[in-house]
């Protein structure tokens, strides 16, 4: 037998923490990002572009005004020159600000995809013929459906499916994992990416995809954001900034007339000169939202990309924060992916010894991992070693979905061991007794939440073997946390509702579907779904593909089946199912971080109207002078201070921009009084003692 | 600020508070067209109205034909009080004999009365026969209320309702909300009146001669009729110039109490009826206290200026402080059978309903006692606001608070069950910004505007020669009319002659765009709630009950008036209160 290096079972200590650095994390100021992102900065001036973010352009086009009214005061020399320029100047910074931090955010997907693109190398690919030689074409050259052999120590042409053999592969690649998984056909394991790389063994591989459109390109192409479209909240939040802007084009338009007005009536000073009602219009507006809505967006995606999971759409990553039940799978996700074999339990006269002996016998054969536990424990308890059984006449009977049983046929005994009801046919029929005993003991067995094996000898019980699954630990807070935040969690099995029920109270899930076929999983969707509900799933299978499809939040595992990725709008590189959870936290963290922005933002005006309608007005209403609560020492001083601080907050927002305003698994109203304090109330308060330092310092510096 | 000031205004909001569950439970029996004390006695009449309007009260609208059926009902009825008006010397009843009113005016009038504004550019016992003010004006007074609570429910059915194409029919509404709510309420508030001498006759105008010999010509009318439809409708228009500081109107301290009742009892009731009709009752007080709050806030602010007066007034020798004998404080344009207390509520609860009735002179106001209404105006008449239009104006910033701050609990904004997307935020930023843009650049431009000779618009210079004011006060006084058109109020600063062509197109303009620019995506709003699923409540839904949401309402409410008007504002009443 080769060596297989079985997949590593993800610990629930690894994500016991919330929105934990994914694997691909990165430093948020990479030298190689910042310096791209400066020139990229530039470049995003163009209004041809620009137009598409209403606040920036708006920024933009009351900079090329100024800049326009500079040039003339250039060259009338008018008095003032200084102050105008320092205002055209942060004007200008204000939107290079802006578009530095959506090329801050874009520039960490480029970075991302220039890596995935180095590993996109031209290899060769060994295409099997019809009469079983083998033809060595370029990679580019295979099309759908062509079948290639890969032997150990080659990189695989394309995406597909293994349709023959084993073989552990290197995906590091794509996943950044270095242990290596096992591949192999038929399953839910047979899907393989282009790129990767088998380690040992060799496989046929059916290849899915044609050149161009595999799963690396598709991956460039999401990391790159050559496919970003705006999400739904992000578009109508566009609307509602846009909206806001318009109103206050309106207010400082208008407060012309009202000045001319004023300046008439009272017959001193004189109107605010079209460079000071620019910078109350740039400060009034939604600035720090404006500029920085597209960098959390896709700083999201990246977040999301960081911990592994490749999301086809950011719509799906913005579902993902409105999920209201999570269907998580039970195996692999809730317990450890196998069930162990914990006890034996032997039938009225037959021993202890006896019984492990029988159920060893009848498992050696069996490679499943239920299968080998039972071959442990016996060794484990009894000490009863793996036999070699060349020696004797042994036939092995597989399991089949007929019989539901599997064993051996060693020597003349026939062991066997299977379900409870196939035991008692196959027992009865030979004309032999299911003691009631052994029936107690397999209906305790489930009632615990575990798998009873029943096994006979001939037309004899010995006994049963209990299989427990195992609850990963960890997940009963999880799911409590989850329940805080409103999530429904639904486990999903094919176990029989008895033990689905124990299970489910152990793991401490709301819910749970028994039995589950495909069909059930894909009704409950609907279910859910019809009285308004979001779900998230997770799936591998071929046979989820149908639920992965109908879900809002479908998270195939990059092992499963090509058809499983395709019709998930998530694919978890790491193909662990428990990341769902975190998902959902990416996806309320991205709109959690677009409504605290919104909301500093709009709070932050009330202080710069205090800095700049009692400056406007010194010398036509002197008694406006009361309004200037921050004692901000002159008025252009004071208009100056407030435009340098629109344009820094952008600048010092852009890491909470990328990194996402922390969060933590709250109840709405735990959440919302918290940031509505923090940025709410705090967007109120904080530009006050800001913008009285820039005027200080303005001051100090001589600058104004 | 008096005991006796404070105990007046808790026992009005005490009874405004109490009345809200029986009056909000009886418009809901109404308006969902289920059995009530009134269904025997006016169901017949009901019908027979269906019948003969050829309506089929079985069939519901969606929001489109509810639009084009409330905006042909408008038109039709604005044309007919236009003609009324420009042929009222050929109609009966004009016992004064006034001529035709003028184009610009009868359009003005018409387009004021047509949206619930009721501003009057004109004086009106010494411009309009009884046979205009009777049929013309009181019938708008009550369609046009009627109207508002229609399209109100109309979006509650939004709310309330799942997978829906419909949000009613806009004519059983309106007959409904006349027949069992209007009608009765103003028959008895009109009986009510009249017992405490508030007129009701046909006479001809009684000249009498004063003490001095002088010779007075004192209007006479149907005026209690008007009176309580113009309350409980919120509409304000008044039968005599002086609106409700007239005696004929208004006469003793209690019809004016009454009055006050009238103009929050319908708008109160309504956010009772707004928690029924969606089936939490928590929803619909949060809604009323947070315009309890804004309400009290602003009687508060009315009240503590009036009652301290100004500088001015103290350097003039005026005794500011309250005495036995002596109200104190700013007693200018106020009368002295009402008080400071009574002005300021009067004037606060006009203006937090587009009521616009005025028992006192806002112009008089001291600046920052003045901003109250002015600034409760241009919040959109949300607190209690008026019949129907304070509630979805309520609903509309809900809309919005709950999209700006929704988003910081990680969900798409849902506000009860309903999530709020690109189609509900268009339309309440539309809404927003049609007020915010009438207001602002009507004013704006008159505050500027030149007339050359011989214009058809306006006496010739700048607009504001109109003005009795110069300075601050004239900037408010500007701000004022085009605020209180647009927000539909009606209520005048005065200080302004409005009666030429300019203000009255304008300001008739700022009112039609007023009312219906804000219904029409209001009701778009309606048609795509009622779309939408329900979303289920779960620990993770935004809670809007609570007093979390009702401040966060407030804020929002606040903070969008603020920054939209405050530079307009900076250079109005608050620099005038800087500079005293």
């Amino acid at each position: 037998m080769p060596t297989l290096v079985a997949p590593e079972i993800e610990t629930p200590a690894a994500d016991a923490q919330f929105l934990a650095k994914g694997k691909r994390a990165r430093k948020l100021f990479d030298a190689a990002i910042v310096r791209r992102a400066l020139t990229d900065s530039f470049v995003k001036l163009n209004p041809a572009t620009l137009y598409k973010n209403p606040v920036m352009f708006v920024v933009e086009v009351g900079a090329a005004v100024t800049t326009i009214l500079l040039i003339r005061d250039a060259v009338q020399k008018t008095s003032g020159f200084g102050f105008d320029l320092q205002i055209w100047l942060w004007l200008w910074f204000t939107v290079l600000f802006a578009n530095f931090a959506e090329a801050m955010a874009e520039g960490r997907g480029k970075a991302q995809a220039d890596n995935l693109r180095k590993t996109k190398t031209e290899s060769m690919a060994r295409r099997l013929l019809s009469g079983g030689a083998t033809e060595t074409v370029p990679a580019s050259m295979l099309r759908k459906n062509d079948i290639v052999l890969c032997n150990a120590g080659e990189t695989i042409p394309g995406d597909g499916d293994v349709v023959e053999g084993i073989a552990s592969v290197d995906e590091s690649v794509i996943t950044g994992e270095s242990a290596p998984v096992i591949r192999e056909s038929g399953g839910d394991r047979s899907g393989v990416t282009g790129g990767t790389k088998v380690l040992s063994d060799w496989v046929k591989i059916k290849i899915v995809s044609n050149p161009g459109e595999t799963f690396l390109d598709r991956m460039i192409a999401l990391v790159e954001g050559a496919q970003r479209q705006k999400t739904p909240n992000e578009i109508a939040l566009n609307i509602m900034i846009a909206g806001l802007t318009l109103i206050f084009l309106l207010a400082v338009v208008t407060l012309a007339p009202f000045a001319s007005y004023s300046v008439t009536s009272v017959g001193s000073g004189y109107m605010p000169s079209i460079i000071v009602l620019v910078s109350l219009l740039v400060c009034l507006i939604p600035t720090t939202i404006g500029g920085l809505l597209s960098a959390i967006g896709i700083a999201g995606m990246d977040r999301v990309m960081q911990h592994n999971v490749l999301a086809m759409s950011g719509k799906a990553v913005e579902a993902a924060g409105d999920v209201n039940t999570l269907l998580l799978d039970k195996t692999g996700t809730i317990t450890l992916g196998n069930r162990e074999a914990v006890e034996f339990i032997c039938a009225e006269g037959v021993s202890e010894a006896e019984l492990a002996d029988g159920a060893q016998l009848s498992s050696l054969a069996d490679e499943t991992p239920e299968g080998r536990s039972i071959v442990v424990l016996a060794k484990q308890k009894y000490g009863l070693r793996g036999r070699e059984v060349a020696d004797h006449e042994a036939t092995f009977i597989p399991f089949s979905a007929q019989t539901r049983m599997s064993g051996v046929d060693l020597d003349g005994r026939r062991i066997r061991k299977g379900a409870t009801d196939s035991v008692r046919q196959y027992v009865e029929h030979q004309g032999g007794r299911f003691p009631s005993q052994v029936l107690e003991a397999t209906e305790k067995i489930s009632r615990s939440g575990g798998t009873p094996l029943v096994v006979s000898e001939d037309s004899r019980v010995l006994g049963v073997i209990h299989l427990k699954d195992i609850v990963k630990g960890g997940m009963k807070e999880r799911f409590a946390q989850m329940r805080v935040m409103g999530i429904r969690t639904v486990m999903i099995t094919g176990d029989n509702p008895l033990t689905a029920a124990a299970i489910a109270a152990e793991a401490g899930v709301d819910d749970f579907l028994a039995q589950a076929t495909p069909k059930d999983k894909l009704d409950l969707i609907k279910k859910e779904q019809s009285s308004g509900r979001l779900v998230a799933m997770t799936g591998d299978g071929t046979n989820d593909a149908p639920a992965l499809a109908q879900a809002d939040v479908g998270v195939a595992m990059n092992t499963g089946t090509m058809a499983a990725k395709e019709a998930g709008n998530m694919v978890d590189l790491d193909s662990n199912p428990t990341k769902l959870i975190e998902i959902v936290a990416i996806g309320k963290q991205l709109l959690i971080t677009r409504g605290s922005l919104t909301t500093f933002s709009i709070a932050n005006d009330v202080a710069k109207y205090f800095a700049i309608i009692p400056a406007m007005f010194q010398l036509t209403y002197p008694a406006l002078g009361r309004l200037n609560i921050m004692h901000l020492h002159s008025p252009q001083s004071a208009i100056l201070a407030a435009v340098i601080f629109n344009a820094l907050i952008i600048i010092a927002l852009v890491p909470l921009a990328l990194r996402g305003v922390r969060y933590r698994p709250l109840s709405a109203g735990a959440l919302l009084r918290r940031n509505l304090l923090i940025y709410g109330l705090g967007g109120i308060v904080a530009p006050f003692p800001g913008i009285w330092a820039i005027d200080r310092l303005l001051g100090l510096a001589g600058l104004a | 600020m008096t005991l006796n000031g404070w105990l007046q205004i808790a026992l009005f909001f005490g009874l405004i508070l109490a009345c809200t569950k029986p009056m909000g439970l009886f418009m809901t029996t109404v308006m969902e067209g289920r059995k009530n004390w009134l269904t025997r006695a006016l169901s017949p009449l009901e019908r027979f109205l269906y019948r003969i309007c050829g309506i089929d009260s079985t069939v519901e609208q969606r929001w489109t034909q509810y639009a084009v059926s409330l905006l042909m009902f408008s038109l039709v009825s604005a044309l007919l009080l236009y003609l009324m008006q420009r042929m009222q010397q050929m109609l009966p009843f004009n016992p004064q004999h006034f001529g035709a009113m003028t184009p610009d005016l009868s359009f003005n009038n018409a387009a004021s009365f047509v949206t619930n504004t009721n501003w009057q550019a004109y004086t009106p016992e010494a411009t309009m026969s009884y046979l205009v003010q009777m049929t013309g004006l009181t019938m708008h007074n009550f369609a046009s209320a009627a109207a508002g609570l229609g399209i109100a429910l109309a979006l509650v059915r939004g709310f309330a309702r799942q997978s829906a194409d419909t949000i009613g029919n806009f004519w059983v509404d309106l007959i409904r909300a006349t027949l069992y709510i209007l009608l009765p309420l103003s028959i008895v508030g009109a009986l009510f009146l009249c017992s405490q001498g508030v007129i009701q006759n046909l006479h001809p105008y009684t000249v009498a001669t004063t003490l001095e010999g002088a010779k007075q010509t004192i209007g006479q009318g149907p005026v209690a009729s008007q009176e309580a439809i113009k309350m409980i409708g919120t509409n304000g228009g008044g039968f005599f110039n002086a609106n409700s500081a007239h005696p004929f109107e208004n006469p003793t301290p209690l019809t004016n109490f009454v009055e006050m009742f009238f103009i929050f009892l319908i708008p109160a009731g309504l956010t009772y009826t707004f928690g029924k009709m969606i089936r939490d009752m928590r929803q619909g007080w949060a809604l009323f206290a947070a315009m309890s709050v804004l309400f009290l806030a602003g009687v508060v602010t009315a009240y503590h200026f009036e009652q301290s007066g100004t500088p001015l007034l103290a350097r003039n020798g005026i005794e500011l402080a309250a005495t036995d004998a002596q109200s104190g404080g700013n007693m200018e344009g106020k009368e002295t059978r009402f008080g400071i207390a009574n002005s300021a509520l009067f004037a606060t609860a006009t203006t937090d309903a587009s009521c616009g009735a005025v028992n006192a002179m806002h112009d008089s106001f001291t600046p920052l006692g003045g901003l109250v209404p002015l600034f409760n105006i241009e919040l959109g008449e949300v607190v209690f606001g008026g019949v129907g239009a304070g509630l979805y104006g309520m609903l509309m910033f809900a809309i919005l608070a709950v999209f700006i701050a929704g988003l910081m609990v990680g969900r798409t904004p849902e506000y009860l069950g309903k999530k709020i997307e690109q189609k509900e935020v268009k339309m309440a930023m539309l809404a927003l910004l049609v007020l915010a843009s009438s207001i602002l650049l009507f004013s704006g431009t008159t505050s500027v505007i030149q007339f050359a000779k011989n214009s058809y618009w306006n006496a010739p210079g700048p607009a504001i020669a109109s003005l009795t004011n110069s300075g601050p006060h004239g900037l408010s006084e500007i701000l004022y009319a085009y605020t209180s058109a647009t927000g539909n109020n009606g209520s005048a600063f005065a200080g302004l002659n409005a009666n030429t062509p300019w203000f009255n197109i304008t300001i008739g303009l700022a009112a039609l765009v007023g009312r219906f620019l804000m219904i029409i995506p209001l009701l778009a709003v309606a048609g795509s709630l009622a779309k939408k699923r329900q979303v289920p409540v779960s620990a993770g839904t935004f809670p809007t009950h609570g007093p979390l949401f009702v401040s966060l309402l407030v804020g929002v409410v606040v903070i969008v008036g603020a920054l939209t008007f405050f530079p307009a504002l900076s250079l109005g009443p608050i620099v005038e209160h800087l500079l005293m």
